[in-house]
């Protein structure tokens, strides 16, 4: 069925998000589909050890509660949902969202799986890729590979939409393209439209940080105000068939839409502005212009689409050691020289116990920790706060790194206090590399009540 | 006479792997003006200098009124395995407000 023109918001922009202007986007923003982007970088490569521990899980952790929260009103409205909360496991998602629908009051809808994303087989059958880092052969990565997932295009989404599908759960997917899939659906764009996916990819590429394009991310009291920042809105995007775009956000929202939130988050990790790579389309939006229609509407101007590249990009996930830190807070008379004698004697100690470190960074809070500048020319806080972070391939050795920041509460200088952060994690560190499209092999797989 | 880039702009920050790229937006035409001449990919590196090696790259889009730098090297290694305590780097677009230009903010001053 054509249509002239659909709406579609962000109900979502990173794993752990709000969940309440989802509900509101659903509620409020007159929707046709509702996109939800979950999935960080190294997210995906925690969510395999998750499946690997659990072969049912392995999907977004807050799945769940936030699809208790969205799916019942935006099924009761009609609107479609697609989302990339399959993670590493798409096909397990599908089974406990239908398991726990009928509770929800969602006894009757249909869902698409995508799955072929996940590509850690190829990746051991071509240890000679080059890395994108440094071109240094992938082979050294794979004895700790934990994952490997291509970034799949615009066009499994459509695929998954075009089976009647109310839900369309995926693992990994270029997060502009989770928007760029219903447009595909819906007016039939093909991808020699390369106007048309040059302006459905910007308002993907707008929309995918949910609340970054509505005031998040912005406001500077006195400088750049936001209104009511505590309700901010998330976005929406009216597309026509023909490829006009505008933004929009939920109506009676907090936050703003403007040309100078619309400016900032186009470049928000971009770099060559004729040059955005996705797997739909490459995106130039160096001629792009912002209009504002109304209060919190802009038109979208300009963005070229260029043909896309025969790559996909993958990102493998890999065991990269152990991270080890730990805080102690200072403050008073010489709170800083009494953080400094802390740092030496932590450093000593751990010396002593014959450990040594890849890396190791001292920050003191309140002066140099964001910045990394040069703390001897900050000015003296009342209070400062010693972090002390290390890698290292020794699961012990990180250990320590927190057990000596701890003890400083009694073995250190005086009036150490406010210890927290203690602890040591594995790295799950990612690189990328790029293979031809015709090796992976996406599906469309109907998820039904048993 | 000088003139601080929060004065007369706007930034924001974004990462990919081991890479940042801060945007810096004028408010004005006046301001435009001022980043355009004097805020280069050499002065910004200097700014950074301590953080990474570089290199800083700088693309323009005057319609936006808007530079777009990628300085590579910054985040302690990538995000992903970054000691240090905001390993996306969002708080470098204030890092890059705090840079002095040489000129004068007549008219570039503003807010929004």
């Amino acid at each position: 069925m054509a249509r002239d023109k659909i709406r579609i918001g962000c109900g979502a922009g990173f794993s752990d998000d709000r969940i309440p202007p989802g509900v509101e986007i659903v509620e409020r923003g007159e929707l046709d589909y509702l996109a939800m982007e979950c999935l960080a970088e190294r997210t995906i490569a925690r969510e395999t050890l998750d499946r690997t521990k659990d072969p049912t899980k392995g999907y977004t952790p807050m799945l769940l509660e936030r699809m208790e929260a969205i799916m019942p009103p935006a099924l009761k409205r009609g609107i479609k949902i697609v989302t990339n909360m399959g993670a590493a496991n798409p096909m397990g998602a599908a089974r406990v969202l239908r398991e726990h629908a009928p509770g929800w009051g969602c006894p009757d809808y249909t869902c698409a799986v995508v799955r072929g994303d996940e590509v850690t087989d190829i990746m051991r059958a071509h240890p000679e890729l080059p890395l994108m880092e440094d071109g240094t052969p992938l082979e050294a990565l794979l004895p700790r590979m934990a994952s490997a997932n291509a970034y799949l295009g615009a066009d499994v989404v459509a695929q998954g939409f075009a089976t009647g599908a109310n839900l369309v759960i995926t693992g990994r997917v270029a997060d502009p393209a989770l928007f760029l899939g219903p447009m595909l659906h819906a007016f039939g764009w093909s991808y020699d439209d390369y106007e048309k996916l040059g302006n459905g990819t910007l308002a993907g590429h707008l929309l995918e940080c949910s609340g970054q394009l509505t005031g998040g991310c912005f406001a500077d009291p006195g400088k750049k105000e936001v209104e009511d920042l505590a309700g901010l809105g998330y976005p929406l995007a009216d597309v026509w068939a023909n490829g006009r775009v505008e933004v929009s956000k939920t109506p009676g929202s907090g936050g703003r839409l403007d040309v100078a939130t619309c400016t900032e988050q186009l470049l928000y990790e971009m770099h060559d502005p004729t040059a955005y790579i996705t797997p739909d389309c490459v995106l130039d939006v160096s001629g792009v212009t912002f209009r504002q229609m109304a209060k919190d509407r802009v038109a979208l101007h300009g963005a070229r689409g260029k043909p896309r590249t025969a790559t996909y990009k993958v990102v493998v996930g890999y065991f990269d050691g152990y991270m080890g830190s730990g805080e102690m807070g200072f403050a008073g008379v010489n709170a800083v020289a009494r953080a400094r004698l802390a740092i030496e004697v932590v450093k000593e100690r751990l010396r002593r116990r014959g450990l040594s470190y890849d890396e190791m960074r001292i920050d003191l809070i309140g002066m140099n920790s964001l910045h990394a500048n040069d703390a001897s020319q900050a000015p003296e806080p009342y209070e400062v706060r010693l972090r002390i972070a290390a890698r290292t391939p020794d699961r012990k050795a990180a250990e320590a790194v927190g057990a000596e920041v701890r003890s400083l509460h009694m073995h250190g200088p005086t009036g150490a206090g406010g210890g927290i952060n203690f602890g040591a994690r594995q790295i799950l560190a990612v690189k990328s590399v790029l293979i031809p499209r015709e090796w992976v092999k996406p599906e469309i797989v109907m998820e039904r009540a048993a | 006479m000088s003139i601080r880039v929060y004065d007369i702009a706007h930034a924001r920050a974004g990462d990919k792997g081991n890479t940042s790229n801060v945007s810096v937006t004028a408010y004005n035409d006046a301001g435009w003006q001022v980043i355009h001449r004097e805020l280069t990919p050499e002065r910004v590196l200097a700014h950074f200098r301590h953080l990474t090696p570089g290199p800083v790259r700088r693309y323009e889009l005057p319609q936006l009124r808007a530079l777009n730098f990628v300085i590579e090297n910054a985040l302690g290694g990538g995000v992903t395995r970054s000691l240090a305590i905001d390993p996306h780097g969002k708080s470098l677009s204030a890092l890059m407000l705090t840079i002095t230009l040489p000129g004068h903010n007549e008219g570039a001053t503003a807010s929004t």
